[in-house]
């Protein structure tokens, strides 16, 4: 027979017990549906983390420190790779320079976290400050009111919603007001200058703390925007920042950085600014490794997430495995039901097969047609069922949206279906469906046409 | 009438040579045709008489390649049906056979047409050329106006003519009915021989019927096999003048 009337014939077989037959189809639907919804949830969560860490800039992304062995109390298990003995290199502007011309990096910069006071309306607030380099864009941000900086040099400032609200209940209304921001500059002071100050108590003072100084200075930031979260926040172990400029802007202000009274103590007050950290930016995650050898070579310490990406797949890659064995689960059941479906077809059908096998029909046509019908079942099931689970992910996010919107927290997409899943369900359920047809359709077409005839 | 005994007619079409058909019935084999050996000439209309058990609906089957002789051979056309295999059977059925059942056994879903247009969907014949043969087959039958009709729709003797016309679609060269008037009262019963004696003249068809009414087949038939307990008992051969 050909493919054409073997379709007909299927689909009219399935149009007359249509309530059977749509129940069978509908079973095979929630059996895939399950299997969507739990693998758009996989998908989706995977999603979700990865993109929160490409936000972050953490895979692309090297950490360089100096190689001092400069730990905090709580020191941990030993260093794998001991800062060698001797002057370790200082992390200066010569080293970034050197890091900027290393093959496929793509940007330099300094972690510029600061301590600040911000005067607003007559009140002060003490937060953190963190310079956000070029290289970061507005889609970094997470639900960004008002605008993202105008250039990289621009004097303004980006709020985090908390900080926002301390300033004011009504954020919205701070976008383009000013702000002043009060800091600690350091300056690095020459013995030369030192005796050209005439002040003798400040002279003094400077002497005793044997090279730079501390004073305070302000400077007026316009606030462009403000954002829902910091997405670095806690790298570094600095804490997030409250406060966001724009690199070159926190950069010019030279505020004094924990780091700085470190160096003072190590090098003396050799008088170059040193950075605690650089970050270097890299093209893409695969060149993570080569670049941080490159770095580690010129006698620096690093540190990537690349590791910690790999772990993360491994995890969601087990995730799925179980949410789809789980999603199986419902399918197996639903091919249990096609199997009783087309089993009572032959009971039913008897004397038809007998009638088809007296017209010539052989054992193939008669077994290709209950395959028809049973990857026919799984066909529509396959497109409800992702159609169903699509909706039921739907639900899900909506579901947990509004939760978090309750408490105040941004809303997330946790369930997305791509179309490879979906297409996968859709031959999975007729794949299924098809073996489920092996063990009737086989009895269908050895039916001895004679006994068939017979049967009323 | 003239009693004669077993003759091999001019063409043999059907050699039928000590064929058995054996049934097993739990512990009980139950031989349904026994040894039994006949021809059938290219041409002719023969009738299998025989009470109920006699084993002519078996016999029918064995011709008609529905079933396989337990031993024995049946060449058709020279070919051995009992060595065939299962799709070189279902060939036979679909190219050289056409059957009518005395319940009809059209397909309640399909309607009239389409129940017709059956045996060359499983042909693989074109479209354009089904629909052709479908009408040829139903005028045949004077059925074109319950075309469209579904087999619940139409009466006794036209679902038997339309079980007709499915048989002939094909352009089979043997038609096997088996007891086509069982399920129709007698007036009706003869319409439906009277167009298989018509198509047969016309179209030169061999047939082979199976009834338990001795009165049609004498009056329709060339000649009579005569079956009780699985045997040929007797056959006759009717002359011209016997066909009303």
């Amino acid at each position: 027979m050909k493919p054409r009337d073997l379709a007909d014939l299927a689909v009219r077989n399935l149009r007359e017990a249509i309530l059977r037959n749509s129940l069978t189809t509908l079973g095979v639907a929630v059996g895939v549906a399950s299997l969507v919804a739990m693998l758009s949830l996989g998908v989706g969560l995977q999603a979700l983390a990865s993109q929160r860490l490409a936000k972050s800039g953490l895979f692309d992304a090297v950490f360089v420190t100096s190689r001092r062995d400069f730990r905090g109390p709580g020191d941990g298990p030993p260093r794998k790779n001991p800062a060698p003995h001797g002057n370790p290199k200082p992390l200066d502007e010569d080293a970034r320079q050197q890091f900027a011309k290393l093959p496929n990096v793509v940007d330099v910069y300094p972690q510029i976290r600061f301590f600040t006071d911000i005067r607003y309306n007559g009140n002060s607030y003490s937060t953190n400050v963190l310079g956000v380099p070029e290289s970061r864009t507005a889609s970094a941000f997470e639900g960004l009111t008002g605008k993202y900086f105008s250039s990289p040099t621009a004097d303004e400032a980006i709020l985090q919603t908390e900080f926002a609200k301390e300033l004011s209940p009504q954020t919205a209304s701070l976008i383009g007001q000013e702000l002043v921001l009060r800091y600690a500059q350091r300056r690095t002071a020459s013995p030369d200058e030192i005796s050209k100050e005439q002040d003798i108590d400040k002279q003094l003072d400077e002497m005793m703390s044997g090279g730079i100084s501390i004073v305070s200075r302000e400077k007026k930031l316009r606030i462009a925007g403000i954002v829902d979260s910091d997405p670095s926040a806690g790298i570094g172990g600095f804490g997030g920042g409250r406060v966001f400029l724009p690199l070159r802007i926190a950069e010019q202000l030279h505020a004094a950085q924990p780091n700085d009274v470190q160096d003072f103590v190590r090098g003396g007050g050799s008088g170059k600014p040193t950075y605690a950290a650089l970050t270097v930016r890299v093209k893409s995650p695969k060149e993570v490794t080569q670049v941080e050898d490159a770095i580690k070579s010129q006698g620096f310490s690093t540190f990537s997430l690349l590791d910690a990406s790999k772990s993360l797949r491994l995890i969601f890659t087990v995730f799925d495995l179980f949410l789809g064995l789980f999603g199986s689960l419902a399918l197996t059941v639903a091919s249990l039901g096609i199997i009783n479906t087309l089993v009572m077809a032959i009971l039913e059908r008897r004397r038809e097969i007998g009638v088809l096998k007296a017209l010539g029909a052989t054992d193939g046509d008669v077994r290709s047609l209950f395959f028809a019908e049973a990857g026919a079942m799984g066909f529509v099931g396959g497109i409800l069922g992702v159609t169903l689970g699509w909706l039921i992910g739907q639900a899900l996010t909506w579901g947990t949206t509004i939760y978090l919107r309750r408490q105040d927290l941004p809303g997330v997409k946790i369930s997305y279906v791509p179309w490879w899943l979906a297409l996968s369900a859709i031959a999975f359920a007729v794949a299924v469906s098809l073996i489920a047809g092996l063990y009737p359709a086989g009895r269908a077409a050895k039916l001895n046409p004679v006994e068939a005839l017979r049967y009323e | 009438m003239v009693t004669t005994p077993a003759m091999p007619p001019t063409s043999t079409l059907i050699q039928v040579d000590h064929v058995s058909r054996d049934y097993r019935l739990g512990d009980t084999l139950i031989r349904a045709v026994n040894d039994l050996s006949l021809q059938v000439a290219a041409g002719e209309f023969l009738a299998l008489l025989g009470s109920s058990g006699s084993g002519k609906s078996t016999l029918l089957n064995l011709l008609a390649g529905l079933d396989r002789p337990s031993s024995g051979a049946i060449h058709v056309r020279g070919q051995n049906l009992a060595a065939l295999d299962s799709p070189g059977l279902a060939r036979y059925r679909r190219e050289t056979v056409g059957m009518v059942f005395q319940s009809f056994n059209l397909l309640p879903r399909m309607t009239l047409e389409e129940n017709v247009e059956l045996p060359l969907r499983l042909a693989e014949v074109d479209r354009p050329e089904r629909s052709r043969r479908v009408a040829q087959a139903l005028d045949r039958v004077r059925l074109s106006p319950r075309a469209k009709h579904r087999p619940s729709e139409l009466s006794g003797g036209e679902q038997q003519r339309g079980a007709l016309a499915r048989a002939l679609v094909n352009q089979p060269s043997i038609l096997f009915a088996d007891e086509p008037t069982g399920n129709l009262d007698s007036a009706t019963g003869e319409q439906i021989l009277l167009l298989l004696r018509e198509i047969q003249d016309t179209l030169g068809m061999t047939m082979v019927m199976v009834t338990h009414e001795r009165p049609l087949a004498e009056r329709f038939a060339n000649r009579i096999a005569m079956l009780s307990d699985g045997r040929l008992i007797d056959q006759i051969a009717l002359p011209a003048g016997a066909r009303a």
